[in-house]
């Protein structure tokens, strides 16, 4: 069977065949998957549609022991994830392409040229009639079309039939665009022996960060982002990342940040039979001088340094979503006056508040508002007293009202304004309610809400 | 010139750069509350490097957070704050406001919040925190009575605070402490905050903030004694009240309708 058969042919040929309509979503899927577990093998690796991957060895090779036996290494691999690979090594991508799928493949580093020459006509991947176009006029392989000038087929064909030819050729080469951008700090380990023990991969993540700190050393930089990808043998691959608020090459210090990403997972780094390559990647980093401390400043640089390395710590163990900064909103309403952003956000500047007066806003506030029954001794006035949760609060002190109108640009220009006033009950506690709408427009009973307690 | 010259030169001049940076103060060993006889009691104020703990009743959350934040102003006036609290908390509470916080007088920039899911991560923050020694104070939130926050919970964080000079508040709301008694903590300190009726303003509005404290417990000094202190937050320090103010009574209200139907009265009020 071949692809492109209709059903029914098939059919006929297969009588007992199964059928599944096709799913090119979860193909891609698996390919990206594929595409993920080779980058045990080189950084730079590419899908290559419909149902290949491209890699860029350049520069690779060498670390598994020359191109033969890293190709061998990878069908290897692929026979034990379950798929049946054929791969070629060419100078360029098209070559590497059409000698994989249309020879028997293998390394094809010197005699590419010979090798795509013998190849025959439909290693072209042209549309139908350039093929038959061809094949009448008695081409049966590339080599054919090789020995014939290149105008000719650029008058029949298109401009770009020739230099279709140059590439499969290895004449001309095409960029791959690699999944992952690379990124230009990495160092990696591999391993002969799979390895799964905790203190072993704490020893080489060490290994790996104190490598990753010289080459930014060199580069005068600092890390902020730090990636650490874990290959296990049986090609599953797990990525962790850790962040800093400064540019950092403290290998203790962010190896501890690993440690600690490690021990909060909510889903534990799995070995299963065991890592077989480690690769550390600084996808982030900024300039970073060496440190320059003077008499007087070194402890407040040093206090700053203390300070980044404990919110990173805290933001590793919790997530960045708890970790987190005041900052002034855009707007005036209560809800959106201050709101919390990630410690890497930069610091708001806080307007002092008014001298004299007691402060104006409460310490927190109900997200959202809590409704609560009152009573007002005048229907447009403060209130008197009031229920919250099943608790009976007697006014003694008010102020207000205070009167917010909403946003129109986020309530729209129906929404009701609120007159908020603050509050102390007999006790000394202190509230913000509000009452929502207002009386003199007749808009029926108002309802009260508490929106924030004071100190 | 002679060595001891020498030396005496750079401590004074080591002195000045402290002071230019404003620094000299906060590495004094005790901080005062301010105004107040509390600080003679105390004798000098409370211990920097060390454990205090503020225990409230649940409805008086706002004085415990209220007392316990202008304490942390108080330790550490320049230098940043931690302020670690359960996600329970916020929904019970409410979420900390950025400009209610600056409203209180303290500099919500120096302010970072660290959310936890419970109290064990709280205290996990807590200890971090507390090992930190470019904070000035911590602020630790635990509702109720958890397991993990027991004598040796307690220990870690004093330990640590001791080391690093940290100065920790242990804010614990929610504690039924008729019913089982303290528990045993490794505080230095330990005191109660209750809300407290604020001095009116015009027009009878509420004024600044009050609280009515209780030292429970003191290492090293008598202790349950309690004041009444106003938050001073311009000058950010406390401020004595000799005697209750003129605490009006509540006027006499009609009973709340137990439907809600507050449009009769309306009627009757106007």
């Amino acid at each position: 069977m071949t692809p492109g058969l209709s059903l029914s042919d098939a059919r006929a040929r297969v009588p007992r065949l199964v059928v599944a309509p096709a799913d090119s979503k979860a193909d891609r899927d698996l390919l990206l998957n594929l595409a993920a577990r080779c980058e045990r093998y080189t950084p730079l690796t590419a899908l290559d549609e419909p149902h290949g991957l491209v890699l860029d060895i350049a520069g690779c090779a060498h670390l598994f022991g020359g191109e033969e036996t890293m190709l061998q290494r990878i069908i290897a691999d692929f026979s034990t994830w379950g798929f049946t690979a054929r791969a070629a090594v060419a100078p360029t991508p098209d070559c590497a392409r059409a000698l994989a799928r249309f020879s028997a493949g293998g390394v094809f580093t010197d005699n590419a040229e010979a090798a795509v020459a013998r190849l025959p006509l439909a290693a072209l991947e042209a549309d139908e009639d350039a093929y038959f176009a061809l094949h009448r006029a008695g081409f049966k392989t590339l080599g054919d079309l090789s020995a014939r000038p290149t105008r000719l087929f650029a008058a029949r064909f298109g401009n770009d039939f020739p230099y279709r030819l140059e590439r499969l050729f290895g004449r001309a080469d095409r960029r791959i665009t690699p999944l992952r951008p690379p990124p230009e700090r990495m160092v990696e380990r591999h391993f002969l022996e799979p390895f799964s023990a905790r203190e072993v991969l704490d020893a080489v993540i060490g290994d790996l960060l104190r490598e990753a700190a010289y080459l930014l050393e060199q580069r005068g930089e600092g890390g902020r982002r730090f990636e650490l990808s874990f290959f296990r043998a049986d090609g599953h691959v797990r990525c962790l990342y850790v962040e800093t608020l400064r540019p950092t090459r403290d290998e203790i210090f962010v190896a501890r940040l690993f440690r600690e990403k490690l021990d909060s997972l909510a889903d534990p780094l799995d070995p299963g039979f065991g890592f077989d390559a480690l690769r550390l990647a600084v996808p982030h980093a900024e300039k970073c001088d060496a440190l320059q401390e003077s008499f007087e400043g070194a402890s407040q640089s040093d206090n700053e340094r203390e300070l980044s390395e404990l919110l990173d710590r805290l933001t590793t163990r919790f997530g960045r979503s708890r970790v987190l900064r005041f900052m002034r909103g855009d707007a005036y309403e209560p809800e959106r006056e201050s709101c919390t952003a990630p410690v890497s956000a930069p610091p708001s500047e806080w307007p002092r508040p008014m001298a004299g007066e007691p402060p104006a806003r409460p310490l927190t506030l109900f997200d959202p508002p809590q409704p609560v029954e009152v009573v007002a001794l005048a229907p447009d006035g403060p209130p008197a007293r009031f229920r919250w949760r099943r608790k009976t609060h007697d006014v003694l002190r008010a102020e207000g009202p205070e009167r917010i109108a909403p946003d129109w640009r986020t309530q729209g220009m129906q929404a009701a304004e609120r007159d908020y006033y603050r509050v102390e009950d007999v006790e000394g506690r202190r509230f913000w309610l509000f009452r929502h709408g207002l009386y003199e427009r007749g808009e029926g009973t108002p309802r009260w809400f508490i929106h924030g307690l004071f100190a | 010139m002679s060595r001891v010259k020498i030396l005496s030169d750079l401590r004074l001049e080591l002195a000045r750069v402290a002071l230019r940076h404003g620094v000299a103060l906060e590495r004094e060993p005790a901080f005062a509350l301010g105004e107040s006889e509390v600080d003679r009691f105390l004798g000098g104020g409370l211990n920097r490097a060390a454990l205090h703990e503020v225990h409230a009743s649940w409805a008086d959350w706002s004085a415990a957070a209220g007392f316990g934040l202008a304490l942390a102003r108080r330790a550490a006036p320049t230098r940043p704050v931690l302020w670690a609290r359960p996600d329970f908390l916020d929904e019970e509470a409410g979420r900390l406001n950025g400009v209610g916080l600056a409203e209180f007088g303290v500099d919500p920039a120096l302010l970072s919040l660290v959310r936890g899911r419970d109290a064990q991560a709280v205290l996990r923050a807590g200890v971090e925190a507390a090992r930190c020694k470019s904070l000035g104070a911590a602020l630790i939130e635990i509702f109720g009575a958890p397991s993990v926050l027991n004598l040796t919970a307690t220990l870690r964080l004093a330990r640590a605070a001791e080391k690093s000079g940290v100065t920790l508040f242990l804010l614990r709301v929610g504690l039924e402490e008729e019913q089982t008694g303290p528990p045993p903590s490794a505080a230095v300190s330990r005191w109660r905050a209750r809300a407290c009726p604020s001095r009116a303003l015009a027009a009878n509005a509420p004024g600044f903030p009050r609280f009515e404290i209780t030292l429970l417990r003191h290492r090293g000094g008598p202790a349950e004694r309690s004041w009444r202190l106003e938050w001073l937050r311009d000058q950010g320090l406390f401020h004595q009240i000799s005697k209750p103010d003129d605490a009006a009574l509540p006027r006499a209200l009609p009973s709340l309708p137990a439907d809600g139907a507050i449009a009769t009265l309306r009627r009757r009020a106007g």
